[in-house]
């Protein structure tokens, strides 16, 4: 894929922010000292007096944007996952949540492809975190494309929402043209009938790659995007589980608490099927160049074909 | 109304405070009743608010930060005609609009949701901010615990509301000395509170009697005339305030009084009337 267009999903966060002010003055905008890192001084550029920021002081931000939003307005609220879900996570719990109010949480900078920073900033835990919530939206878009329908779809729905963007340009898979977003309702990017694939984020890229490799050795995988986390798109998951018979969980998240287990909440209790989960295997980070830790962590095509292939064989 | 009608008023919402908690055999009167009198002018005197049409958008706004004391939130919105004072008998009961804690989607009146301690305060930053943003010209009360305040989101939240400005805000600290391992002292105390809020850019007023119906009242008149910064009010009182062995009592800080108590509570209040 060298030479397909590659964008960081956070870049697309701070130009969909823009976009969408341009359409609707309703909502305004937070961040915490990281406007240049999580793209929302795109936004900030565009409509400064519609950006505050809350400086490092995350919880208060989410408060503050809580506070916003029981006004019959909207906030986006953005940082590092790290400090989004984990450091407030208790803010976002009980003053958004709870309230079930009109917060977007952008949450930039997840995953081990934050790359040279390291663990204290490599957030392998959110989605385990926000998934527990009730009535959260959880989003994990793969590409530029996606992320931005991810951010529109966002403002639309009512009530709160994580998105979850990378600082990695990925490859970008999806076309502007004819791409179709529905919150909740994965996407087979690609049918198969031996295995099944349920990727989010840029593990959906890397997916596609191996299922690729593995269609040359004989392998046919079908591949799930599904960018919605929570809620799950539990019919479209049982479906291709019962068509294949086995399912792999492709995710840049620990493997406990995230979309592999979401995808075996939903096939224990409605079809149950053998599974293997590709993620963070409950273990830190450390610092490295971003692909070169996905490579070793086997969170790349060709780890995820060898992990593929050797399930599909055993 | 007149400082004396306000006193009848805020001795009924006392009434309920130890009728809600009784009925519960749980809850927390100790900050209710320090926090009763001001509740009352808010409720009555101060606030732009309207029962039949509790969400009306122009409203003036209050946040519980110390949202344990809702006995004396809830109480207070039944005396102002919020719902029945009958439901205060239903407080913490499975299926009650009246939870342990405020939670603004359950019951009318209330504007934010609140429990954990320290954060009410930045989402009323954040409804003040709001009403600057979009032109509103409503105001945003805010009460927090003199023990809250030992958690950091408070400063981060004052932090903010001084830097923005924010005179529409007034935040309320209910100076009762008390927590609940202690003495605000004797645990970890966020002495001297009124400086502190100075050096955030607040005008601070403090009064010096805040179970005192005049004395909240000018308070509150000086309040409204601040300007280009937020008011934080430091009111001294008395936790427990009105039910004699509450009074300055630690012990009565989440407690609820059992029927003999509560029969000595409401014959004290009653005398009162
Ligand atoms: C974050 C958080 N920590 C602990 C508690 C438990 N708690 C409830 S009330 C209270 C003491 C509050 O003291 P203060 O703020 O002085 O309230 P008041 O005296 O007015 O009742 C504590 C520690 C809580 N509700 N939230
Ligand atoms: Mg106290």
């Amino acid at each position: 894929m060298a030479d397909v267009k590659k964008v960081a999903t956070r870049a697309s966060y701070g130009e969909a922010l823009a976009e969408l002010a341009a359409e609707h003055d309703d909502f305004v905008v937070f961040d915490a000292d990281l406007a240049e890192a999580t793209h929302t001084a795109t936004f900030k550029k565009a409509y400064p007096e519609r950006f505050f920021d809350a400086g490092i002081a995350e919880g208060n931000m989410m408060g503050l944007a809580a506070g916003v939003a029981t006004t019959g307005h909207k906030a986006f609220a953005s940082t590092f996952a790290m400090f989004a879900a984990g450091r407030a996570f208790e803010q976002v719990r009980n003053s958004i949540g709870y309230p079930h109010l009109n917060v977007k949480i952008g949450a930039t900078h997840a995953g081990i492809s934050v790359g040279e920073d390291g663990a204290t900033h490599q957030c392998n835990e959110d989605i385990a975190l926000m998934r527990t919530i009730p009535g959260m939206t959880v989003i994990v878009p793969c590409d530029d494309v996606e992320a931005k329908a991810a951010v529109r779809a966002a403002y639309e729905l009512d009530g709160p929402v994580y998105m979850r963007f990378g600082r990695l340009a990925v490859p970008v898979v999806n076309d502007p043209e004819t791409f179709k977003f529905e919150v909740g309702k994965g996407i087979v990017m690609r049918e198969g009938t031996d295995v099944t694939i349920v990727a989010c984020g840029l593990m959906v890229q890397a997916a596609l790659e191996a299922a690729e490799a593995l269609a040359e050795k004989g392998i046919s995988a079908e591949v799930i995007d599904t960018h919605t986390v929570k809620p799950i798109d539990a019919d479209l998951i049982v479906k291709s589980a019962q068509k294949t018979g086995r399912v792999v969980t492709c995710e840049e998240h620990s493997v406990i608490g995230g979309l592999g287990s979401a995808v075996c909440d939903v096939l224990a209790e409605r079809c149950p099927t053998p599974v293997r989960k590709i993620g963070v295997q409950d273990t830190f980070g450390y610092s490295g160049p971003a692909v070169d830790l996905l490579h070793e962590f086997g969170l790349d095509a060709e780890g995820v074909a060898r992990e593929v292939e050797e399930f599909v064989r055993a | 109304m007149s400082d004396d009608e306000l006193k009848q008023v805020a001795n009924e919402i006392r009434k309920g405070v130890v009728t809600a908690t009784h009925a519960a055999k749980s809850g927390h009167p100790g900050g209710s009743l320090s926090a009763t009198d001001i509740l009352t002018y808010l409720y009555f005197e101060e606030m732009n608010v309207d029962p039949a049409d509790p969400r009306k958008a122009d409203r003036d706004r209050f946040v519980l930060s110390k949202g344990h004391a809702a006995p004396g939130l809830y109480s207070t919105l039944a005396e102002r005609g919020y719902f029945p004072k009958s439901d205060l008998e239903t407080l913490r009961h499975i299926g009650s609009h009246l939870q342990g804690h405020p939670n603004m989607n359950d019951t009318p009146g209330v504007d934010m949701s609140t429990g954990s301690l320290g954060q009410g305060v930045s989402a009323a930053v954040g409804m003040a901010l709001a009403a600057k943003h979009w032109g509103n010209d409503y105001r945003v009360f805010c009460m927090l615990g003199d023990g809250e305040i030992e958690e950091g989101q408070v400063w981060e939240a004052a932090m903010f509301a001084g830097n923005h400005a924010l005179d529409n805000l007034v935040l309320i600290v209910d100076h009762n000395g008390l927590q609940i391992d202690g003495t605000i002292e004797e645990v970890n105390s966020a002495m001297p509170i009124a400086d502190k809020f100075r050096a955030f850019k607040f005008h601070v007023i403090e009064l010096a009697d805040g179970n005192d119906m005049a004395q909240i009242r000018s308070a509150f008149e000086e309040a409204r005339g601040v300007k280009g910064q937020p008011t934080c009010i430091v009111a001294e009182t008395v936790k427990g305030k009105g039910v004699s062995f509450m009074e300055n009592q630690v012990g009565w800080h989440g407690k609820a009084p059992n029927d003999e108590q509560y029969e000595q509570a409401m014959a004290e209040l009653s005398k009162e009337a």
